[in-house]
């Protein structure tokens, strides 16, 4: 049905859209200014967002493997937004960069990617929206072509990634032995928990576990982080994870529903090591970049607590978290961005005394720090407690506490930062900064979004009704 | 016909070849062989059980279609990445790269 394709793909046509548009205007060697490039891409998002909220529809194409909900379509739409703030937060780096165009084209193919994962009901169609929107992303890293610890950083992403996609796939050829297909529903209904199923199910676990950066598979993440260029590091770290930990969340709900009892105890150590070793190893941290690495590899030891509830409430909260952790992240993404393009410093200690100079940008920081971290007014407070409920479901009260004490230890780090910014005295601080329109609007989107998750239920309530 | 344990043996014996390979060689371009040699092997355990467990669909042969696709795409990029890294660090060995740690 020529309809249905282009009702349930309208937000895939879009992208592809700006993909192909971009395409041709670098092939006709069109001289478009970096600013007029940005400016279209951005009103082209604007109008995939507005169009994504507009209609409902669910519906099942391409024979049965590409497949949208209501629920399938919220999480795009956050995708979306999520991206539209890096955009506009991309412009101090983008604004003189010699390959601005080419940015954008991996940029949206890498979105691409991840509508496509987040609408796949087989397998080979996970598979291709997963490389999809890796493969770019490695491109991306490398995007600061002088420098030395960039193309390192890309070079260790994409080595890891294809090592992962070879762990992810071998599991998957399992399954297809077992089952004989795969399709989401044929797998969900054919597993039983056998021993080769476990063994495939823990090769499909552990690449995914390389994907969101869980523990014992975490080691590539600070240096891709701190090596590559901070917008990619904050697409990286928000938009690209939480993708993956939507379509995890399926993977694990829809399709070994029948191997829980399995799955919650690989999430209950993975869960635990993931808090314990991010917050341990994120307070040593100098540098800010590798700072909010190990932050978000501690962030996602809550999230997999939260899915090892296996309810509802674990992906409502879950959907709600990344919504949350992608306006705190990238407002603190954000401000670390402006000071780097301004001065080049990226140090804890650089932003000593910060206040003094750049009270709203502090204010900025320090409130994206407190939602990270979890303190009452803002909505990070809720995302945490929703996610920790959602855990303790399964009246696992050791795993709670260790949660808890996890979430103390982490204000340790988050509160260093605010203190050098606001206490700490130093006789040069940093300058005042210009912020550009743009990267002010990208802020006051993230603000806005963190205050009024955080004051308003609205939003948790709507994606309750979705997911239920 | 040869018996479909032995293709299996040689598809998991060609996976950790490919991962011993990757966690010890030293020269970038030997650990993209290495990820090619386990990409391959999961190919022939595509191929093996399409061929022997479920003949009659073609699930198998099209992933393999596609892996084989994909695989040669992230080759692509990753010797890109190569040559611009080598550009800055004039080698390509892996212990010259490595300004970022802790």
């Amino acid at each position: 049905m020529v309809q249905d394709f282009f009702l349930l793909m309208r937000s895939e046509l879009m992208l592809i859209l700006i993909i192909f548009g971009l395409l041709f205007l670098k092939l006709g060697n069109a001289r478009l200014k970096n600013e007029t490039v940005m400016n279209m891409v951005n009103v082209v998002l604007i109008a995939t967002l507005a169009m994504g909220f507009l209609v409902k529809d669910t519906g099942m194409i391409f024979g049965n493997m590409f497949h949208t909900t209501d629920l399938i379509r919220l999480e795009k739409n956050i995708l979306t937004l999520g991206t539209l703030i890096i955009s506009l937060q991309s412009y101090q780096w983008l604004k003189a960069h010699k390959h601005a165009m080419e940015f954008y084209l991996l940029l949206i193919s890498t979105l691409l990617g991840m509508f496509f994962m987040l609408s796949s009901a087989n397998l080979l169609m996970f598979y291709l929206g997963l490389e999809l929107s890796t493969i770019p992303l490695a491109a991306m890293v490398n995007f600061d072509l002088h420098k030395k610890q960039s193309s390192e950083a890309a070079f260790k992403m994409i080595v890891s990634s294809a090592f992962s996609s070879a762990l992810l796939l071998m599991g998957i050829s399992w399954m297809y032995g077992i089952v004989g297909s795969v399709s989401y529903s044929a797998i969900a209904a054919a597993i039983s928990g056998s021993p080769l199923e476990i063994l495939a199910f823990v090769m499909i676990l552990a690449g995914f576990g390389f994907k969101i950066s869980a523990v014992p598979f975490h080691l590539w993440t600070a240096d891709v982080y701190e090596g590559a260029p901070i917008p990619v590091t904050s697409y990286l770290s928000v938009i690209s994870k939480g993708a993956i930990l939507f379509v995890f969340i399926t993977v694990l709900y829809s399709v070994f529903r029948s191997m829980g009892d399995t799955w919650y105890y690989m999430l209950y150590i993975l869960s635990v090591a993931t808090m314990l070793i991010g917050n341990l190893f994120a307070m040593r941290q100098q540098n800010m970049k590798r700072f909010l690495a190990f932050s978000s590899i501690a962030q996602v030891g809550f999230i997999l607590l939260g899915i090892s509830g296996q309810s509802v409430a674990s992906s409502t909260s879950l959907i709600f978290f990344v919504l949350i952790y992608i306006f705190s992240n990238l407002a603190a993404f954000g401000v670390v961005s402006l000071v780097s393009s301004a001065y080049g410093k990226e140090k804890v200690d650089d932003y000593k005394g910060f206040y003094q100079t750049n009270p709203l940008l502090a204010w900025t920081l320090a409130i994206a720090l407190f939602s990270l971290a979890g303190i009452p007014p803002t909505a990070g407070f809720f995302g945490k407690f929703f996610l920790i409920l959602a855990g303790a479901a399964k009246g696992n009260w050791l795993l709670i506490t260790i949660a808890a004490l996890n979430m103390i230890i982490s204000l340790y780090y988050y509160l260093r930062v605010v203190k050098a910014m606001f206490m700490d005295h130093n006789a040069a601080p940093l300058e005042k900064i210009n912020t550009p329109l743009s990267p002010k609007i990208a802020l006051i989107i993230c603000i806005v979004g963190i205050l009024i998750t955080g004051l308003y239920s609205g939003a948790y309530e709507y994606i309750y009704s979705l997911v239920s | 016909m040869v018996p479909v344990s032995h293709i299996l043996l040689l598809s998991t014996a060609l996976f950790f070849i490919g991962m011993y390979g990757l966690f010890t060689r030293r020269n970038m371009i030997a650990l993209l062989m290495s990820i090619e040699l386990m990409l391959n092997s999961i190919n022939i355990n595509f191929v093996a059980f399409n061929k022997y467990v479920w003949p009659g669909q073609l699930d198998g042969i099209f992933f393999t279609i596609f892996i084989i696709t994909i695989a040669a795409a992230e080759a692509a990029i990753a010797i890109a990445i190569v040559i611009n890294l080598y550009r800055s660090h004039l080698s390509i060995d892996v212990n010259d790269a490595a300004e970022l740690k802790h």
